[in-house]
């Protein structure tokens, strides 16, 4: 079966997003290469994109399409190899104190408790003492984690220590957050759940959120627009703009509207060999 | 198959009452069983103890071993007894000089550490050196170090010191270099300069490796000082040792080695607590199990 999908598109063609006057986030033309002892790897071929300052972006694509890479230097953990990221004009060149940060793994503090994790964050920053503790309460239990403030990393579960981490990045009220597959690890129950708190947080909080993951219906669930990546070496494929109404419920992936949209993104991946059918049964 | 079913269905559904019951002798039994385990680490060990103290006692005096090459435990103890005041103030000065030169490992080796993992050139200038000074027997360098310092306190605190300090830059550089990368990601993205990195999250993220290291320091801090009082002692438990062995007193030998094995368990204990104070449970336990190994 053909499908009828257009190539990857070169160097910097796609501007996800276009020429927005009011961006907040600007990628441009932003190429990562490492230096490795087997040879050179693109990990980021000149990616361009931009986000709206509260708007939800999703980055989804298959693990080595440098995704995590292009979060890693939004954050300005790791420097880019050429092309540059604005954030609201200003070029990053140091590691961004203005954002929330979550990983894949929790990274709490072994020896804090769970508000102790939470607190880390507003000791760092000086934050008042007081109105930074009750907002770490009111966080932890609009994740439902009120009676457990006072447990230990080691005495949670996956889900909830990933709550508490989740807590933490957002207690400043940072500008952005970023998103490094935050539900990657966990069960897909425990995975529903926190897709719902993220999007509930979102909306009281209205951040802008660049969230990496390689989940669609994660992607197209929490996103304002979804940026699909092919792999090696990473390119932006195509944005695809989420219209459903908000706030999003679980009953709505069933729908037609949000089938549709797992489609389209299904179909980019079928046409690149992300996935690869085998037709007729012809399976082993 | 059909009364297997509604077997099944009875299973099933049982009145609340009875699931109550089951709960609370299942609890029981776990509390019960904890009990008898935590008892039991206790007793068992104590009855072998004195097993093998009775067998030793039974043995030397049925086959009528001479009291200079196995003095049965009564008469060590009997020796013990007559000789107190003596061992009580050579366990002082030997606790003195082994305290003296773990504290020395501690000041000198946690800095080295700290220098060795914040400055790279460094590390690498000083690495094989410090690998060389425990590729030379510490017992050889003894006599030098009597030559050098004297007879009194410091060479015995030295020795101890050279032989104890190691571990303690070993594990607390490996404690500060392991550190997930996420972790130092964070701090920077918190805004956290590098001395708050350093003693919010390396300090306390290397502490279960750092205790694992002064555990071991503190039991070769005993030889050290020992191997001191040996080659150059004019009192501590060492030279009591080999004033026992010179004069055929194996039950005062007995005695003298019976009180460093006395003081080593109770610095182990020292540093165990100190341990239990500063890090929460359950990182003991892990570092109990991994990291001691080393």
């Amino acid at each position: 079966m053909e499908l009828a999908v257009a190539p990857p598109m070169d160097s910097g063609q796609v501007r996800a997003g276009g020429e927005l006057a009011d961006s907040y986030l600007d990628v441009r033309d932003l190429t990562k290469i490492y230096a490795t002892r087997d040879g050179v790897v693109r990990a980021l071929d000149r990616v361009s994109l931009t986000a709206k300052r509260g708007e939800f972006l999703s980055i989804l694509g298959p693990s080595g399409c440098g995704k995590s890479t292009l979060l890693m230097i939004a954050a300005g953990l790791i420097p880019g190899s050429s092309g540059e990221i604005r954030i609201a004009g200003q070029k990053i060149d140091r590691p961004r104190t203005d954002i929330g940060i979550v990983f894949q793994s929790p990274v709490l503090l072994e020896w804090r408790t769970a508000l102790g994790n939470v607190m880390l964050q507003a000791e760092a920053r000086k934050m008042e003492h007081k109105a930074a503790l009750k907002r770490a309460r009111e966080l932890l239990a609009s994740v439902g984690l009120s009676d457990f403030e006072n447990k230990y990393p080691h005495e949670l579960s996956g889900g909830m220590r990933q709550r508490v981490s989740i807590c933490r990045s957002l207690i400043h009220s940072p500008d952005q957050l970023l998103m490094d597959e935050p539900f990657g690890a966990l069960d897909s129950l425990t995975r529903d759940q926190l897709v719902l708190d993220l999007q509930q947080l979102w909306m009281k909080q209205r951040m802008t959120v660049l969230f990496i993951t390689h989940s669609v219906a994660e992607a197209v669930f929490l996103s304002d627009r979804v940026v699909v990546m092919s792999p090696r070496p990473g390119r932006i494929d195509r944005v695809i703009e989420i219209d459903l109404p908000r706030p999003r419920t679980l009953a709505m992936r069933e729908s037609p509207e949000f089938a549709d949209y797992s489609r389209q993104i299904m179909e980019l991946f079928l046409a690149r060999g992300v996935l690869n059918e085998h037709p007729g049964g012809k399976a082993e | 198959m059909s009364d297997q079913t509604r077997t099944g269905e009875v299973q099933a559904k049982p009145d609340p009452s009875s699931i109550g019951e089951i709960e609370a002798r299942l609890q029981r039994r776990r509390i019960q069983r904890e009990k008898s385990e935590r008892i039991s680490a206790i007793v068992y060990p104590a009855l072998v103890m004195v097993a093998l103290i009775g067998a030793w006692e039974a043995a030397s005096r049925v086959f009528g071993v001479p009291q200079f090459l196995l003095p049965p435990p009564t008469v060590v103890a009997a020796s013990m007894h007559e000789h107190a005041n003596l061992l009580i103030k050579e366990s002082l000065l030997t606790s003195a000089e082994i305290g003296l030169g773990f504290l020395l490992s501690i000041v000198v080796g946690v800095p080295l550490a700290f220098a060795i993992f914040l400055w790279p050139p460094f590390a690498r200038a000083v690495y094989p050196l410090l690998i060389a000074s425990q590729a030379v027997p510490k017992v050889a360098v003894a006599p030098l170090f009597l030559v050098w310092f004297g007879f009194g306190l410091l060479p015995k605190v030295l020795i101890a010191f050279l032989i104890a300090f190691f571990p303690v830059v070993i594990n607390t550089a490996i404690g500060l270099a392991s550190i997930e990368r996420e972790k130092v990601y964070l701090a920077q993205s918190m805004g956290l300069g590098p001395m708050a990195t350093f003693f919010k999250i390396r300090l306390p993220n290397a502490l279960p490796s750092i205790f694992a290291g002064l555990k071991i320091s503190i039991t070769l801090a005993v030889v050290g000082a020992v191997v001191g009082e040996f080659v150059g002692g004019q009192g501590g438990l060492g030279h009591l040792l080999l004033v026992a062995n010179g004069s055929m007193d194996t039950a005062l030998l007995f005695g003298g080695i019976v009180a460093l094995t006395f003081l080593g368990v109770v610095f182990f204990g020292i540093i165990a607590v100190v341990e239990r104070m500063v890090l929460p449970p359950h990182a003991i336990s892990a570092a109990t199990g991994a990291r001691e190994s080393m």
